[in-house]
C-alpha cells in the first residue's frame, strides 16, 4: 500500500531559481536560505521516497483568466517546464505516475472534491523551484511527481479549510492506493507577502511563525481564517499558506516536526522550511 | 451565505483581483500572457503600442503600459502574475517593481524587507 511519509513546506520564489543557476548559494545574502535545506536532503536521501505530490499555484503559465480551475490535478506522464516570460531557466522534465494520479483523481471527485484533471500541464516556478530546492542538481529523475495546482490568483480562492481538506482528502486516496510506493507531500510558496499595491514589501513575521507553530500539531487553528483575513494579515500573496494547509491536511498520521528554518527577506517574502515526519 | 468578497472594506494599499477587476484588466493581462512566449515578447519590443492595440486595451491602459506604471496597471485590472512578465521583460525585478509602486527608491525598499525580519 502506498504511504505518506512525511510533508515538507518551502518557498517557490523564482529569484531562488535564479540563485541556483547562478550559484549564489553560499553568498551572505542566500546563505542562511539555503543552509535550511541539507536536513531535507538527508532526510530525503534516507527515506527514499517514490512519488511526491506537490501542491503549488500556477503564476499565469499554464493557466490564464480564460479557464481558471480553483483545483486542478496534473495527471501525465511528464511535466514540462516552460519559459515565463522573464529570465528564469527552465528545467528538465519532471516525471508523473499517470495511474496514481487518476487514482487519486477518482477518489477525490468521490469524495465530492470535483478538481480539472490535466494530461498535460507546463509547470512554473511554483513547482520546479521546489523540486530543484529538494534534489539540487535537478537529480528528481526517480521521483514521480503529482501536481495539485490551487487557485492563488484570482478572487474567489478556495478557503483555508477547504484546502485543508483537499489535502486530507488525497492523504486517504494515497492510502486507498494498491501500489507499495513511499510518498513526500509538498506545500509550497508563502509565507508572507505582497507583491502588488502601494502595500508592496509587506511581511509578517509573527503570523508566519505562528502559522509554522500550529502547522504542526494544532492545523485546525489556522483553518477559520478567510482569504481576506489571509490577504489583510499576511498580504496578497500571504494566502499561498493554502498549499502548507493542503500538505499538512495530507498527513494522516502521527506528525513530528523534524526540522524548520524561517529567514526575512528571500526578495519580498517571509521564507518558511519546514520538514514534518508523517510516520510515528 | 456571504462570500469574503462581500465585504468591501478597502485593505490598504492593496487591490483584490476579483471579478470586476478581471473582466476590466482581461486584454491587458491576455497581452501579458502572451509574454510568456519569447517570440511575442519581440514583437512587442519593436512596436509596444501596436502589440496593445491587438489585444484592445483601454487608453489607461496603454497610458500605464507607456509609461511603466504599475500601481496604474492594476488600478485599471492588471494581475500582478501577468504584470510580472510585462516588468520582467523590461528587466525589472520584484524590487524593482515594489520601489515603483510604493515610491521608494529600489535601496529604501529593500531596506524597508530587511527591517522586517528584525
Amino acid at each position: 500500500m502506498a504511504k505518506i511519509i512525511g510533508g515538507i513546506g518551502s518557498s517557490h520564489i523564482p529569484a531562488i531559481g535564479v540563485a541556483i543557476a547562478r550559484k549564489l548559494q553560499e553568498t551572505p545574502y542566500w546563505k542562511s536560505f539555503f543552509d535550511g535545506f541539507p536536513p531535507i536532503h538527508d532526510w530525503l536521501d534516507k527515506q527514499q521516497p517514490d512519488a511526491a505530490i506537490v501542491f503549488y499555484n500556477d503564476h499565469g503559465l499554464e493557466f490564464f483568466l480564460d479557464k481558471k480551475p480553483t483545483f486542478a490535478i496534473g495527471a501525465a506522464a511528464e511535466y514540462i517546464s516552460y519559459d515565463e516570460g522573464w529570465g528564469i531557466d527552465t528545467i528538465p522534465p519532471v516525471i508523473g505516475d499517470e495511474d496514481m494520479s487518476w487514482h487519486i483523481c477518482n477518489e477525490l471527485v468521490d469524495d465530492e472534491f470535483d478538481i480539472t484533471i490535466c494530461q498535460e500541464l507546463g509547470i512554473d516556478h511554483g513547482l520546479t523551484v521546489p523540486m530543484q530546492l529538494m534534489w539540487p542538481g535537478n537529480n528528481y529523475g526517480h521521483i514521480k511527481v503529482i501536481p495539485v495546482v490551487i487557485n492563488c490568483e484570482q478572487h474567489p480562492m478556495p478557503s483555508p479549510k477547504r484546502c485543508f481538506d483537499l489535502g486530507r482528502a488525497i492523504g486517504r486516496a494515497v492510502d486507498s492506493y494498491k501500489k507499495d510506493l513511499k510518498v513526500v507531500v509538498l506545500g509550497t510558496g508563502g509565507l508572507s507577502h505582497q507583491l502588488d499595491g502601494a502595500r508592496a514589501g509587506h511581511i509578517n513575521k509573527k503570523f508566519d511563525i505562528m502559522c509554522m507553530d500550529k502547522i504542526v500539531n494544532k492545523p485546525e487553528d489556522l483553518l477559520n481564517y478567510s482569504i481576506r483575513d489571509l490577504t489583510e494579515i499576511a498580504g496578497a500573496q500571504g494566502v499561498e499558506l493554502n498549499m502548507w494547509l493542503g500538505m499538512r491536511g495530507a498527513l494522516t498520521g502521527q506528525v513530528t516536526e523534524l526540522h524548520r528554518n524561517y529567514h526575512i527577506p528571500i526578495s519580498n517574502t517571509g521564507a518558511g522550511t519546514m520538514l514534518l515526519d508523517n510516520s510515528g | 451565505m456571504m462570500s469574503y468578497l462581500d465585504d468591501k472594506t478597502p485593505i490598504p494599499g492593496t487591490i483584490m483581483f476579483d471579478g470586476t477587476m478581471a473582466r476590466k484588466g482581461y486584454g491587458l493581462n491576455k497581452m501579458c500572457y502572451t509574454l510568456n512566449d519569447k517570440s511575442a515578447r519581440e514583437a512587442f519590443a519593436r512596436d509596444e503600442m501596436a502589440y496593445c492595440e491587438k489585444f484592445g486595451l483601454t487608453e489607461k491602459q496603454k497610458e500605464a503600459i507607456k509609461n511603466r506604471d504599475i500601481l496604474g496597471l492594476l488600478e485599471n485590472g492588471g494581475s500582478i502574475y501577468f504584470l510580472a512578465k510585462f516588468a520582467g521583460g523590461l528587466g525589472l525585478n520584484m524590487q524593482d517593481i515594489g520601489a515603483l509602486q510604493t515610491g521608494m527608491t529600489v535601496e529604501e525598499f529593500r531596506e524597508k524587507l530587511v527591517k522586517a525580519g528584525a
